[in-house]
């Protein structure tokens, strides 16, 4: 049933999981690694941080390579939806900002939350960014020219001929 | 031992009903930002709240709220595709989707959270 959407089909499910369990880990186990300084929770702002600039590299990496389909897929679902989406979290986040402020510590919660929203938006697009940078579409390439299908958005790449302009677009 | 192996099956069972919900969801509304993941990540704050609250009146022991929150919890709700949605919205100048899933969801994702709490510490 190759026309059947990804999330009913075996093998990207199978891909999600194994990611997902191995991210789950990795963050748990960075949990037990990492201090948490004068009971903020550094181990989450941490994983939040890295992953974020990691989904942003790995999909407009991808993005920048081709159609997603074939390897190119199995790979954005192993590590962007599996291995990302696990190992970054955004209940911890919430949870941890509310226990911050019910314990009386506005500033901290506060700040805790607002720095991970602006430097996970800040993260995210350093890795959109390197990628661009790393992968740049090459002249006249077949199939991509037009859009292809992150894991989130149909983005919209520039003609190679609009490329200087699109590049300062993004800054 | 059994600790980390629970945390990693429940991770990769939460990252799978976190893909097939945002599957579910995506083919059916189609609105202002990525309702997927904000649905996501608004339901998982309000369940790990719910999880944190029971623990705090010590109703059940801590390795249950490593498990679910750490490991389900954790692998369900994703902090870097809300990331990474938002920097789309922003690359298409969409300012107001972009707000919405940035600024809105950390908002209600902590009304959620208080939500749980409360109702996690009424489970006496």
């Amino acid at each position: 049933m190759p026309d059947s959407p990804l999330h009913l089909r075996p093998l990207p499910v199978v891909l999600v999981f194994a990611g997902g369990a191995a991210g789950t880990l990795a963050r748990y186990l960075v949990g037990l690694a990492l201090p948490s300084p004068a009971a903020l929770p550094l181990p989450t702002f941490a994983v939040n941080l890295v992953g974020a600039f990691a989904l942003g590299l790995l999909l407009e990496g991808l993005l920048r390579g081709g159609n997603d389909a074939g390897w190119r897929q199995r790979v954005r679902l192993l590590f962007g939806p599996g291995f990302m989406g696990g190992f970054t979290t955004y209940s911890s986040l919430c949870v941890e900002t509310v226990l911050l402020t019910e314990q009386g510590r506005y500033f901290s919660g506060g700040g805790y939350a607002v720095a991970s929203l602006l430097l996970g938006v800040a993260a995210a697009a350093a890795g959109v960014w390197v990628a661009a940078n790393l992968f740049r579409v090459p002249e006249g390439a077949p199939g991509i020219r037009h859009s292809t299908v992150t894991s989130t958005q149909v983005l919209h790449l520039a003609a190679p001929g609009d490329d200087a302009e699109s590049q300062r677009g993004e800054r | 031992m059994i600790v980390p192996l629970l945390v990693a099956l429940a991770g990769g069972v939460g990252a799978v009903a976190r893909f097939v919900l945002d599957g579910v969801i995506r083919s059916r509304v189609a609105l202002l930002v990525p309702a997927g993941t904000f649905v996501i990540n608004v339901s998982g704050s309000l369940l790990l709240g719910f999880v944190t609250g029971v623990v705090m009146v010590g109703a059940e022991p801590a390795d249950v709220r490593i498990v679910l929150g750490t490991g389900f919890l954790g692998g369900y709700t994703t902090f870097s595709t809300a990331m990474i949605e938002t920097v789309r919205l922003l690359q298409q100048r969409r300012w107001v989707a972009a707000a919405v899933s940035g600024v809105g969801m950390l908002l209600l994702g902590l009304g959620a959270a208080v939500l749980g709490v409360f109702l996690g510490t009424l489970m006496r």
